[in-house]
């Protein structure tokens, strides 16, 4: 496999995974705000720190209104972040891989960047936005699922597995820190008895509910949840899970052992974290410590097998060798 | 209201399907009585899910715009069909492999001996200045000394029914893929037309491609590795390319995915390391394949390809310095090219075409520049060229300096009255002018597509097809008679 079909490969599989989780996002963001009582909502800002962009917003937008946030987050194809920008570059590299990947696939993943674009006016409108949004849910997920019964076991699928696991581990991470963004809520003692309602909803965004209530035979409790999203070895959008897919992936490429060294590291990390003594401010920490990880991850990878990394690599040896 | 053909009416011009007084040729029938049969909305529905597709299934092609910079087009995709009787088509198909055949054999002999030369048949003075002359290729022997192996004529149909040979594109033609798509979107937009016709498929395509492709290789392999190079996604024929590995199933790769390394041999960057290449199919012209051999600032190319190329240890097609006998000024010759190599008389016809480095031609070209179209000898795209009866008399004095200037690099013939197909137009049916592109290719073997890209130019009146122009496409029917 070429160096450089792997690399658009995998930022294929991040893109897509990264327009799907930004709509769980707004999704989850949206129902906090009309379970908590109107008085105390702290709106639409948390999510643009959530993003990591808040410098790139402020220059463009000058108030965390809804309408701007949304603008910023679904449809600004400029904003780095938004799904218009993410679903246009999942198509631009499929569209430069389109004879690999099977046709079908391109043919949806082309129609969803269409979708998203002609539908804009309904995602902005309150009312339209969650159909909108659980459209673009609905149809990664096809996506997610024509891939896995159509394409050959081979490496092209080893690069959009390590895309897709490694978005989507860092996206969970930042749906969770959508809750702990907020640190004023857990010292009101008028808000406690919203707390379960509203990890409810993170749980219910991530499509983690039932599986939840199967898998922890146990109430909404925050402990809880934190444990099943961040380590639980059975559901597929825990961050445990994603980078357990990593490790596996991984061993089936060639010269595995610098990114196999990563994924142990943030393997470690997440297993030895004691969830349930931590508050609200380490538990962000440590969100903040878990993406600096899958960021080496990533790093790792575009070393060893990317064609970027590849010639960087090539004139450092020349320079070394003359 | 549907499509009525009393109303119907090319004019002077050679119809495809419909002879004057709204008559339907002997093959055409039955779609002309689908046609009336049918209602407009039921044609606009059609035309919809033809529409559709084209966008679901995103066959594009990508236009420059100086505001917006490469945007990713649909293709404008009329779904009314050419048709053309087989046992026409079987002549036609005879004149092209001719044609390539007495090309390829004039190719390599220019970069030889250049006997033709010797023996006065073709001038000395038009080589020597050629812009798709490679000095680089002199003496090189590509495998069965064949050095154009994909080629791409464009034929054009006369008022008086003649199909002339336009011109030949031998350097990195384009359009097959939309012969292919073109085809796969008729199935579903017409399914019940297949059955009433037999229509020849053109879907190997491909697979005569890859056989050709693989016949090259330097290397005794049951699986040589080929591959085809697009200078990437930004090329308005990117579509094509990726279209082209799909289906041939072979690595689509740029500039930067190659090397080549002390042995004189071609890698390509993989996962695990390097690896050999055998064949290039190659998109990218000439002059930007190597930095080394041609132009050092091209980014696209391949330091060292021409080398590994000259060594045999890489096989490229087309082969570098063959668009050397697709210059409109060779064209002119191919008539005595084609008695030269092979003795015989050519099946085809060249469009008549007047050389204006000869004087005589060139006296009776700048007589007659307000019947003449004049092109520029090296120019793809309908660019650079007049059309005398729309010219305007400023522009007849510019480019009667122009050929007194440089008289080798310009031609001139009589313009053409191109046929006509029925067209889906904003208001019923009209008919538009069309051209065929059909793909020559040859390896051990030579094969010609069943028909090729009719290309149709949208706007009323033009006879320009091209899609940068506002040219769209139709399918292409070879069609026993009997239906």
């Amino acid at each position: 496999m070429l160096a450089r079909v792997a690399e658009t490969l995998y930022w294929m599989a991040r893109y897509m995974e990264r327009a799907e989780n930004m709509a769980r996002l707004i999704n989850v963001n949206a129902n906090l705000i009309l379970d908590i009582p109107k008085k105390t909502v702290l709106g639409w800002e948390p999510l643009i720190d959530i993003t990591g962009t808040r410098t790139n917003y402020e220059e463009k937008y000058n108030s965390f209104e809804e309408r701007q946030v949304m603008k910023y987050l679904i449809s600004d194809v400029d904003s780095p972040v938004s799904i218009a920008n993410s679903l246009k570059w999942a198509r631009e590299n499929a569209r430069t891989v389109r004879d690999v990947i099977p046709r079908e696939a391109w043919e949806q993943i082309n129609a969803l960047n269409h979708y998203a674009k002609d539908q804009l006016n309904v995602a902005m409108s309150k009312r339209g936005r969650f159909s909108y949004l659980n459209e673009v849910i609905l149809r990664s997920q096809t996506i997610v699922g024509l891939l896995s019964g159509t394409v050959n076991r081979d490496q092209g699928y080893v690069f959009i597995r390590l895309g897709r696991n490694l978005e989507r581990a860092d996206m969970t991470s930042r749906i969770i820190d959508v809750r702990s963004a907020n640190l004023l809520m857990e010292e009101s003692m008028e808000l406690r008895p919203f707390e379960n309602i509203q990890w409810m909803s993170v749980l219910k965004s991530l499509t983690a509910y039932q599986m939840y209530r199967q898998a922890m035979q146990a109430r909404i409790r925050r402990a809880d949840v934190v444990k099943f999203l961040f380590q639980s070895q059975r559901f597929p959008r825990s961050i445990l899970f994603c980078v357990q897919q990593m490790e596996r992936c991984v061993q089936e490429l060639p010269d595995f052992e610098n990114s196999l060294r990563r994924i142990h590291q943030a393997k470690r990390l997440i297993q030895g974290a004691e969830l349930h003594a931590y508050d609200q401010s380490m538990l962000h920490d440590f969100i903040d410590h878990i993406q600096i990880e899958l960021n080496n991850i990533h790093e790792a990878l575009n070393d060893q097998y990317f064609l970027s990394g590849r010639i960087y690599g090539q004139e450092q040896e020349q320079k070394q060798a003359s | 209201m549907s499509v009525s053909w009393n109303e119907y009416d090319p004019g002077k011009f050679f119809d495809e399907l419909i002879k004057p007084k709204g008559k339907p040729r002997k093959y055409a029938k039955n779609l002309a009585k689908y046609l009336a049969d049918h209602s407009d909305e039921e044609l606009e529905t059609r035309k919809a899910v033809a529409e559709l597709s084209i966008k679901e299934m995103g066959i594009t092609f990508t236009v420059y715009t100086e505001e917006e910079g490469s945007i990713d087009r649909s293709w404008p995709f009329d779904i009314l069909p050419r048709m053309i009787p087989k046992s026409e088509w079987l002549q036609i198909e005879l004149g092209l492999k001719q044609r390539v055949k007495a090309l390829n054999l004039f190719i390599n002999d220019i970069y030889h001996d250049q006997k033709i030369i010797k023996d006065k048949v073709f001038p000395a003075e038009l080589l020597a200045n050629s812009v798709n002359f490679r000095k680089e290729c002199m003496g090189v022997s590509p495998p069965l000394n064949i050095w154009a192996h994909i080629c791409g004529s464009d034929l054009v149909r006369d008022s008086d029914g003649t199909m002339y040979v336009l011109e030949d594109n031998l350097r990195v033609p384009s359009g097959v893929s939309y012969m292919l798509e073109n085809r796969s979107v008729m199935k579903r937009v017409f399914p019940e037309l297949f059955e009433s016709y037999n229509i020849q498929p053109v879907d190997d395509y491909c697979s005569q491609l890859f056989d050709m492709l693989a016949s090259l290789s330097p290397r005794p392999a049951d699986y040589p590795e080929v591959v085809v190079l697009t200078p990437g996604i930004f090329n308005s024929a990117y579509f094509e390319h990726s279209y082209l590995a799909q289906q041939m199933g072979c690595e689509l790769v740029e500039g930067r995915d190659l090397l080549v390394q002390d042995d004189d041999c071609v890698y390509m960057r993989t996962v695990e390391g390097l690896q050999r290449v055998d064949v290039i199919y190659r998109r990218i012209d000439d002059l930007f394949l190597d930095p080394e051999a041609f132009n050092p600032d091209s980014m696209l190319g391949v330091p060292g390809l021409l080398r590994a190329w000259k060594k045999g240890n890489v096989a490229l097609a087309n082969a570098p310095g063959a668009g050397v006998a697709d210059d409109k000024v060779v064209y002119a010759f191919v008539p005595e090219i084609i008695k030269y190599y092979l003795g015989e008389e050519v099946l085809l016809p060249n469009v008549p075409t007047y050389r204006c480095m000869f004087q005589d031609e060139q006296d009776y070209v700048l007589q007659h520049l307000d019947e003449l179209v004049v092109k520029p000898a090296n120019e793809s795209g309908g660019y650079g060229m007049m059309i005398g009866p729309m010219a305007s008399k400023k522009e007849r004095e510019k480019f009667a300096q122009l050929i007194k200037k440089d008289p080798r690099n310009y031609i001139a013939q009589p313009t053409l009255g191109l046929s006509t197909v029925p067209t889906f137009v904003e208001h019923g049916v009209e008919p538009r002018h069309v051209d065929l592109r059909p793909f020559i290719l040859s390896g051990d073997t030579t094969s010609v597509t069943m028909g090729g890209l009719t290309r149709v130019a949208l706007r009323k009146g033009s006879l320009v097809v091209n899609s940068s122009q506002g040219g769209g496409s139709k399918d292409t029917w070879i069609v026993e008679e009997e239906a």
